[in-house]
């Protein structure tokens, strides 16, 4: 069968292009969701009738694919949140906050997403911690050269995307983690943008903690993910408290909390998320993420060669190795772009793509992205490029 | 309105924009808009003597609209009183969300009577309007 036949958002003569901002679902993703809703709606873990035993086996049967899917040791260190934003913040208010002190630095980047950026701003502001920049090379990478001369005694925590979402370039994640824990220093990694179309390896790339999205990777919106190496999630203080993460407690205050996963999920979890988010997994297993990754870069490659080829536009990131490829026209501003292939039923993003502060590095502060997914095809990009071919008449067009 | 003489209007005004690039000049206020459903973002300055609008600057990086709309608007309120101004600004307000409108006090500020059409343009034909009115009510308090 046909995978766009599988995606009912691809039967509607629309040309998406901005996976990087979320990505369709397919059918039996969809079904999974309504299957929860129609058949065997109840809450987890109060397994005390047929359905809710149901629910229970869902719900931590998700977590095992997940699990699976990046190759973590065990189930308990899957920890369900509503997205790769609540993950960060979630382990820089309940681990990062209790072990850091003054003076102790942070090391990011300039093209990180904001939610890999202001959370750290906020505890420097509580705790005097200080963030530093690691310099990004001519290509806006990461180099392990520049990992090493930021790293200084103070050095704790290394924050980074594993791709970032408007350059594209993939950080050397595995070597970056095997220096820094000979410095002792603790790696996160936004997985985001990776997850979704490379296989990710916790063990093999021996993160100490991982976040990322579902709705990236096919999955619903509102649910993800935060691995962490089961010693240091055992360490967090919960970021919320309330049922399901409780073993008992006490009128004096006392509180005895559940052992991992659930001590880090307070309250009703989002339940038909997580089976959306097992059934993506599940759809990525079959499709296998070597071969989505292997297809998406054939297809940048076609991209970038074919923008290329058109005078007037410009691409930022043409070494990057993934799907995503920055761009702009020649003086027309990005969102007047976006807006014109809109009348071609294109959708791109423009913008700063959240990463507010690339632009002192990018020197330009708005850009038009296309980030591609294994549904896209080389006809959708001839659809584009003969579009950009044709944006003389943009101005007369969308004003 | 004649769509070319629209269009030819709007294009003009982003290309050559009126009073575009800040000065140093501390009689003047200052103001930043952040459009929070798009990337556009303007810096104003504006100077007011005797509750006339005696010159208003801008400058930053935005698409067609937003910076057209800057454009004629600082045309069409340089030289009012804060009043009438604040009257010109509450009448385009009402033209871009379809309510009624007085066009005659509008000049060239007219050429958007149509951007309700585009709704995801309407915010970007507010944003210095929206922005100078808040510097002009704060002015009068």
């Amino acid at each position: 069968m046909n995978i766009r036949e599988e995606f009912p958002m691809l039967d509607k003569n629309i040309i998406y292009f901005d996976n990087g901002a979320t990505t369709f679902k397919p059918k039996m993703v969809i079904d999974s969701i309504c299957d929860y809703y129609t058949n065997y709606c109840s809450n987890a873990h109060r397994g005390d009738y047929n359905i809710s035993l149901k629910t229970d086996m869902m719900y931590e049967g998700a977590r095992k694919k997940i699990k699976d899917l990046i190759n973590s040791s065990r189930a308990e260190e899957i920890i369900f949140t509503s997205g790769t934003t609540e993950s960060i913040n979630m382990v820089i208010e309940s681990f990062f906050k209790n072990i850091l002190k003054e003076n102790d630095e942070i090391l990011l980047t300039k093209s990180e997403h904001a939610s890999n950026l202001l959370p750290w701003f906020e505890l420097c502001k509580k705790i005097n911690c200080k963030v530093k920049y690691i310099e990004l090379d001519s290509d806006y990478k990461v180099t392990m050269g520049n990992v090493i001369s930021a790293i200084n005694e103070n050095t704790k925590v290394i924050s980074l995307a594993h791709i970032t979402n408007v350059v594209g370039d993939i950080r050397p994640i595995k070597e970056i983690c095997e220096y820094a824990h000979s410095k002792g220093i603790y790696v996160i990694v936004d997985g985001a943008q990776s997850v979704p179309h490379m296989k990710v390896d916790v063990t093999d790339l021996d993160v100490d903690f991982l976040a990322f999205s579902a709705h990236k990777m096919c999955g619903p919106t509102g649910i993800g993910v935060l691995y962490g190496k089961y010693d240091l999630l055992n360490e967090m203080t919960p970021y919320k408290l309330g049922g399901g993460m409780n073993a008992s407690f006490s009128s004096n205050g006392e509180i005895e909390y559940k052992s991992l996963p659930h001590r880090l999920e307070a309250g009703t979890p989002n339940i038909a998320g997580a089976i959306g988010m097992g059934a993506a997994a599940d759809y990525l297993k079959v499709l296998d993420l070597d071969k989505i990754r292997e297809y998406e870069l054939k297809l940048r490659e076609y991209l970038v060669r074919k923008l290329k080829e058109i005078d007037n536009i410009e691409v930022y990131n043409e070494n990057s190795e993934s799907g995503i490829v920055a761009f702009n026209i020649k003086n027309v501003f990005s969102q007047d772009t976006a807006i014109f292939l809109n009348d071609y039923n294109i959708c791109v993003r423009a913008g700063n793509h959240c990463a507010k502060i690339l632009k002192e590095e990018l020197e330009i502060k708005n850009t038009c992205r296309i980030s591609l997914y294994f549904y896209n095809t080389k006809e959708e990009i001839d659809k584009l490029i003969s579009v950009l071919r044709n944006s003389d008449t943009l101005y007369q067009q969308i004003l | 309105m004649d769509p070319n003489l629209r269009r030819t209007i709007i294009l003009d005004n982003y290309q050559n924009p009126t009073n575009k690039g800040l000065i140093e000049d501390e009689g003047y206020i200052k103001l930043n808009t952040n459009n929070e459903s798009c990337i556009d973002e303007f810096d104003f300055q504006i100077k007011i003597e005797n509750n006339i609008i005696k010159d208003i600057r801008f400058d930053g990086e935005a698409c067609a609209i937003s910076t057209s709309s800057a454009s004629i608007m600082i045309k069409t309120l340089i030289g009012k009183t804060i009043d009438e101004a604040l009257n010109i600004i509450n009448n385009y307000e009402n033209m871009i969300d379809e309510k009624e409108y007085d066009s005659n006090i509008l000049e060239e500020a007219n050429v958007y009577d149509e951007i309700y059409k585009q709704p995801n343009r309407k915010k970007c034909a507010l944003l210095s309007w929206s922005g100078l009115k808040s510097v002009l009510i704060k002015h009068n308090e």
